[in-house]
């Protein structure tokens, strides 16, 4: 997997830091990451927020269980891992004051990459127009205080459900664990749901499950792979012919299976359908991730770059899921995560093509998350959409339009692919039964169509 | 051990084939044949996974490579713990790798293992003159500075020279192609006969590219996804219009066209028993119902260097009770379009058959629609140990596609006059 950039590497040695600070540069730091094993979050985690925090009180047992320390007061002389603050009983703007109470004096005493996660509820269609304000003001509050966070630290909001406050643990315990290191300034909306319990095997969320990630023989696709298998998945490889021997080195080392298939072939989902059925009992987890870009002004684009971007990128995704979400494709309690881009969701130069694929992406999984079958039979589906990620296809990128693309987010640097596999992983697990319909940023709160 | 079940064969891979000095020649048969493993093992979801056996082999061989195949299962992500040994039977080293695993899963020796070749025509082993070697080797015995200083001055300079391995039969000091011009001519293989039948292994061999047939028999090696050899847009008119490079005189009929180019490359064929392929959620392609030997006298010119499995099939179909037309599909490997053509003249000769093979009536004829359908050497080219294996895996997935009891016979001559026959029946 990637590692940090130069710059990052550079500005974080005492004299690189010096420097940096003099010139006001940016100053990222090596982000925190998961690592098995290793703790929940780097220090105690504040608990608050409004009222009898009923959000705080749901979660309190499973964040415990989890490892994480919880104290109601700011320590002395200890640094803090993380602040949860619950305003999920907020009834009125005025209520928000229990919020800024909390965290103000908290962000002053936050450790290196530490977590905020700010709880509130969805806004509903019910309650009064004050409930609705105060309800939406915790985006502003959370992404506002998303940009003031430095070294590493990220603030995110989590929406649940009256009653289903428990379902929303996995979401919790994600985002403050390193596996959200580049996830910053984003919402997370979870539906009813009970209590979630812990994995048996917290090591291996994925323990028994059967993946199978597309445009898996390198870059993002590649770690996506690795991430879930050590998460416990059995993985399925599918790339095009041509990537066959990277595709096999991937595939022999998470111990899966390689699968030589072009997604946009018209049987792509009958064969991936049929190679996880008869080779490993069943399909639990679909990652669409293989995707193209074919740059060029709207001006200058014939059809067949046009076409080749929306088949690669859009239509192969709904051909093969005909066949992936057909009743012998996906179990019941399936995931489905799909791979969008920032580009889908602010629009780029010379992107037209991609840009309206991963839009595109975007409404399919709108279309998905309503379908009452789906509900039905427990599948959920979420995408990510990556901001700058460093892989090859960003490597090629000039280097400066490279630089601005690594520097313009709130933790000014890129992300790694590791990065949004984690974040997938996190869509996979069993306890995210209740999350579905999400588009997860994963861009380090990228200025980019935020 | 009196068991006796069938081994089927569940998959193969193999890495395109490159021409000699192309992409791969600075591979070694290691690499390759690591490579063709590599693929094999991510195919079929084995790693870490400890097989029965590996068997493979290469004809043209370093001395370092006196454990090729353990080293390329230790260099692959098999379990270190499967056990592995070198087989060489020339061109027929791949098939008969694979009857001998067969055998071991059908006497439950084994439940699982894997037949390759390799072989690099690029990356071949030199050899010093036999004169220098010796001499060598004493210079190397030699104890005192003084001994060291007599064998030394004994090296002349008329001494040094490499010699490259040559595709000459030692004991004719004939090249193969020499000796497939005398059987051709005594077959009357035409020069428009053998054109033909290249001009269809590359017909053949592009069409199944091109239908996504190798999709999953193959995994692209060093940047090449497909055989370098393939002239998919070759004509009769192409083919007819190169010179001659076997044979004498006007009556010469074979090409660079019509004989396979010497080529780099390595093929791996996974078999098993049925419980075991189940274990592990794989299908039996094809049943490996039998396999046959045979040689023959070349020496003293009593049969062409190339002819023995036109002795081991006829063997072969008397044990089984099949007679040559009860197969759906036929693979003769094409170590010269003549090779192909003069076998299968020899079975439809009355006289052949009766005085030879001791028949009563001819085998008689093969429906060339069934023949090598998704081409063969000619077009692929031929790595000599690795054709077994890309024949044996091609042939398994066509005979699944026609569905089960399909037949289907294997056919491979090789140098020192001998042949390797084998049969498989879709599973
Ligand atoms: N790298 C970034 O910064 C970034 C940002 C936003 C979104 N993304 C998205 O993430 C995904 C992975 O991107 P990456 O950076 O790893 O790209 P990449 O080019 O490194 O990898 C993409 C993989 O998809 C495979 N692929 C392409 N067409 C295919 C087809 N028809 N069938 C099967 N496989 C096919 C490729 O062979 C390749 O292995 C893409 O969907 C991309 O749009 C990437």
């Amino acid at each position: 997997m990637a590692r940090a950039d130069g710059y990052t590497t550079f500005v974080s040695s005492g004299f690189g830091k010096k420097l940096a600070t003099t010139l006001g540069l940016p100053q990222p730091v090596p982000l925190r990451r998961y690592v098995p094993g290793g703790p929940l979050v780097d220090g105690p985690v504040l608990v608050g927020g409004h009222a009898d925090t009923p959000a705080v009180t749901a979660l309190r047992a499973g964040l415990t269980a989890a490892g994480a320390t919880l104290t109601e007061v700011v320590p002395d002389g200890a640094r803090l891992g993380g602040v949860v603050v619950d305003l999920t009983a907020a009834e009125t703007p005025a209520d928000l004051e229990s919020l800024r109470a909390t965290l103000a004096p908290a962000l002053k005493r936050l450790g290196r990459c530490a977590r905020v996660v700010v709880v509130g509820r969805r806004p509903g269609t019910s309650g009064s127009v004050a409930q609705q304000a105060a309800r939406r003001a915790l985006e502003g509050v959370t992404r506002s205080v998303g940009k003031e966070l430095r070294a590493g630290a990220t603030a995110n909001l989590v929406l649940v459900t009256e009653g289903s406050e428990g379902a929303a643990l996995g979401t919790v315990l994600f985002l403050l664990s390193g596996r959200s290191a580049y996830v910053d300034g984003q919402v997370f909306r979870v539906g009813e749901g009970g209590a979630v319990d812990a994995p048996a095997d917290a090591e291996h969320p994925l323990a028994g499950k059967v993946a199978v990630v597309t445009g898996a023989a390198r870059g993002i696709g590649a770690d996506i792979a690795r991430t879930i298998a050590r998460d416990g998945a059995t993985v399925v490889c599918v790339d095009i012919p041509a990537a066959g021997a990277s595709l096999a080195d991937v595939a022999n080392e998470v111990g899966g299976t390689a699968l030589q298939v072009d997604v946009t072939a018209t049987d792509a989902g009958a064969r991936i359908a049929e190679h996880a059925r008869t080779r490993h009992g069943g399909l639990d987890l679909v990652v669409h991730n293989a995707g193209i870009t074919r740059d060029k002004l709207l001006a200058n684009t014939d059809e067949d770059r046009w076409d080749s971007v929306l088949q690669v990128n859009l239509l192969s995704i709904l051909r093969m899921n005909e066949a992936l979400l057909a009743k012998d494709g996906l179990r019941d309690g399936g995931r489905m995560v799909l791979v969008s881009s920032i580009a889908g969701i602010a629009g780029n130069r010379g992107q037209s093509s991609y840009a309206a694929s991963k839009a595109g992406v975007i409404g399919l999984v709108d279309g998905y998350a309503a379908d009452r079958a789906l509900r039905r039979r427990g599948i959920t589906v979420n995408a990510v959409a990556p901001g700058f990620i460093e892989t090859e296809m960003t490597a090629k990128i000039p280097f400066a339009t490279r630089e601005v693309g690594r520097r313009l987010n709130s933790l000014s640097q890129g992300g790694l692919p590791v990065d949004v596999a984690e974040t997938i992983a996190y869509f996979a697990a069993d306890a995210q039964a209740a999350v579905t319909g999400n588009v997860v940023r994963v861009c380090g709160q990228s200025l980019l169509g935020a | 051990m009196t068991t006796h079940r069938r081994a089927a064969v569940l998959g193969g891979n193999r890495i395109p084939f490159a021409r000699q000095f192309g992409p791969y020649a600075e591979a070694s048969n290691q690499d390759m044949l690591t490579a063709a493993l590599e693929g094999l093992v991510a195919r079929h979801g084995l790693a870490g996974e400890r097989l029965g056996e590996v068997v493979a082999g290469a004809v043209i061989k370093h001395s370092r490579d006196f454990n090729l195949t353990r080293e390329a299962v230790l260099g692959s992500s098999l379990s270190p713990d499967t056990p592995a040994y070198d087989v060489q039977q020339a061109c027929g080293t791949g098939l008969e790798a694979a009857v001998l695993v067969a055998n071991k899963i059908a006497l439950g020796q084994a439940d699982s293992g894997i037949a390759g070749g390799v072989d690099s025509a690029s990356d071949a082993p030199i050899v010093v003159p036999e004169r220098l070697r010796r001499k060598l080797l004493r210079l190397n015995r030699a104890k005192t500075a003084a001994e060291r200083a007599k064998a030394a001055v004994t090296i002349r300079p008329t001494d040094l020279g490499v010699q490259v391995p040559a595709n000459t039969e030692p004991r004719t000091g004939m090249s193969m192609g020499q000796h497939m011009a005398l059987t051709a001519e005594r077959w009357g293989v035409t020069r428009e006969a053998q054109d033909e039948l290249a001009l269809a292994s590359h017909q053949n061999l592009a069409a199944a590219y091109d239908a996504g047939f190798f999709d999953d028999l193959m995994t692209p090696y060093l940047g090449l996804t497909r055989d370098q050899n393939l002239r998919a847009d070759t004509t009769i008119e192409k083919l007819g219009s190169l010179r001659t490079v076997f044979g004498d005189g006007p009556g010469a009929t074979m090409t660079a066209g019509n004989s396979t180019p010497l080529t780099d490359g390595a093929s791996a064929v996974l078999l098993g028993s049925q419980e075991w392929a189940e274990e592990h959620g794989l299908k039996p392609l094809a049943w490996f119902v039998d396999g046959e030997t045979a040689a023959v006298d070349y020496v003293s010119g009593d049969e062409g260097l190339l002819m023995a499995p036109a002795y081991a099939v006829p063997r072969m179909l008397a044990r089984q009770g099949l007679t040559l037309q009860d197969f759906d599909l036929y693979e003769i490997h094409e170590a010269f379009a003549a090779t192909v053509l003069s076998t299968m003249k020899a079975w439809e000769d009355e006289e052949f058959c009766r005085e030879r093979l001791g028949l009563d009536a001819p085998l008689g004829s093969i429906d060339r629609d069934t023949l090598n359908v998704t081409g063969s050497s000619l077009a692929a080219g031929h790595p000599f140990a690795a054709t077994g294996g890309r024949i044996l895996a091609t042939l398994a997935k066509l005979l699944h596609e026609k569905g089960s009891g399909a037949r289907g016979l294997v056919s491979i001559c090789a140098a020192g006059g001998q042949g390797v026959v084998a049969i498989l029946e879709a599973a």
